[in-house]
């Protein structure tokens, strides 16, 4: 699950900068990817791939740093859902 | 959804019920708005009754789930009921714009307190929102905003002056964009809280009812419940999303706009003779008229997908919308010209509506973002379009 979460993830995000090479573990706020518009679009590419709503508390910058972290969110986010 | 007559004339009573779907609104804006909107452009302002109405429509927040008093109406019929607005009045379209992007945003990223405040309100128009962000030294660019909001022990003090706010001459609820130490918050500032003071501003070239104003915080001291959404840098995402829907709402009144050049101009042509020959049957206005049709059915289209793509939260929307926005309201301009040019002097007069859809239209190309930052956002794209596969 994790790693299907990474992989999509990270395609939404090379597919957003083709001409960038990123890897699952690279920031992306660092490589100064992020404005409020791409956000936007993955907070919401997110929610719908993975049929989550992410709180507003969990709208924290670590969260979005990496492929890796969002999908770890993902996978958190997940398993609340399936235990409620 | 049917391109040639997007509602055919509705059957029922027009202006009775609520307005649920394009057939309902259609009615109601027949009925309601298209007889007198010259008379609200004239005046400078939509009048009060017509507000109580709008009301009784269920008209100003609709897409609201059942439970905060709207009907849960999809984002593709929402954008059509406010296509039908706006070839009635785009003054009116323009309030239910603002009040649409506050009560959204409420619904989106509230918390469950804010939205049971506010929400039902909202719904039933007894609180009628407006949107603040620009600024007298700041527009489209948002990097410029001066208006702060300081988070103090009990809550935030906003200091700063919006212009331009449309429907602030009437609004009972702002929603502030304003600089943290963080980034930009969104703030909900109730109008009668101690420190506001609002200014109209009259006259303007287009949309003259739509009630704008200059809007002043001092020192307007609020509770740690005025900040709306998250803070930090998913902040920035409020702004993001609620011009979204400002731009999808402006993109359906500019579809309205071509619409009604359409109709005025399509009459007018059919009556009106030059040498004893109607107009319709000239060459040169058939060209200006197949291009208002076919201008008309695109700019439709483009609304449509955007909204679908809302409705089916796909982060795809976004770009849609910028790219329905730019269409449907440089085509506006465009068709809004030669509706005037296809009336002649009659065109020019106070006798016929063309003048004040020329006057609107213009309006569209630079609110919700202007059409140099729509280009240069949708240029952004330019890498990454590719044709869908099936």
């Amino acid at each position: 699950m994790t790693a299907t979460a990474k992989d999509q993830i990270l395609g939404f995000v090379r597919e957003r900068y083709p001409q960038a090479e990123i890897d699952a573990s690279q920031d992306i706020f660092a490589l100064g990817f992020v404005n409020s518009l791409f956000a936007m679009e993955l907070v919401m590419f997110v929610e719908k791939t993975f049929g989550l709503t992410i709180p507003n508390e969990e709208l924290r910058i670590d969260n979005f740093r990496t492929a890796e972290s969002m999908a770890a969110l993902v996978a958190k986010l997940s398993a609340d859902l399936a235990a409620a | 959804m049917t391109l040639i007559d997007p509602a055919p004339a509705a059957t029922a009573p027009p202006g009775t019920g609520r307005v649920t779907d394009r057939r309902s609104a259609r009615a109601f804006v027949d009925a309601h708005v298209v007889p007198y909107a010259d008379d609200y452009d004239r005046a400078g302002r939509v009048p009060e009754d017509l507000i109580q109405q709008v009301s009784a429509a269920g008209l100003w927040a609709p897409f609201l789930p059942p439970e905060a008093g709207g009907i849960g109406m999809d984002m593709v019929t929402l954008g059509e009921v406010h296509e039908e607005v706006g070839r009635g009045c785009s003054s009116l379209r323009s309030l239910l714009t603002v009040h649409t992007m506050l009560a959204w945003t409420v619904q989106r990223w509230g918390t469950p307190e804010q939205r049971e405040r506010w929400t039902p309100s909202l719904a039933s128009g007894d609180v009628l929102g407006a949107f603040c962000l620009s600024e007298p030294g700041a527009g489209s660019d948002t990097s410029g905003i001066t208006t702060t909001a300081t988070e103090t022990g009990s809550g935030w003090v906003i200091n700063g002056v919006k212009k331009w706010t449309t429907g602030g001459q009437r609004a009972d609820l702002f929603l502030v964009f304003a600089r943290t130490a963080a980034s930009i918050g969104a703030f909900l500032v109730p109008r009668d809280a101690p420190g506001v003071s609002v200014e109209p501003i009259d006259d303007m070239l287009g949309t003259r009812a739509s009630m704008l104003a200059q809007i002043t915080f001092e020192d307007v001291a609020l509770g740690r419940d005025a900040l709306l959404g998250p803070s930090g840098f998913t902040a920035g995402m409020v702004l993001t999303g609620t011009l979204d829907l400002g731009r999808y709402s402006v993109a359906a009144g500019s579809v309205g706009i071509i619409q009604a050049c359409l109709e005025a101009s399509a009459a007018y042509a059919a009556h009106r003779t030059v040498g004893g020959t109607p107009l319709r049957d000239l060459p040169l206005i058939q060209a200006k008229l197949s291009d208002m049709v076919t201008d008309a059915r695109a700019a439709r289209l483009l609304l449509a997908e955007a909204g679908r793509l809302k409705d089916a939260g796909d982060s795809a929307t976004l770009m849609a919308t910028w790219i329905a926005k730019y269409f449907a309201s440089t085509a506006a301009v465009r068709h809004a010209a030669e509706a005037v040019q296809i009336h002649g002097a009659n065109g020019c007069s106070p006798d016929f509506p063309v003048a004040r859809l020329y006057r609107d239209a213009k309006v569209m190309e630079i609110i919700e973002g202007s059409n140099e930052i729509q280009r240069i956002t949708i240029a952004g794209q330019a890498e990454r379009e590719k044709t869908t596969c099936p």
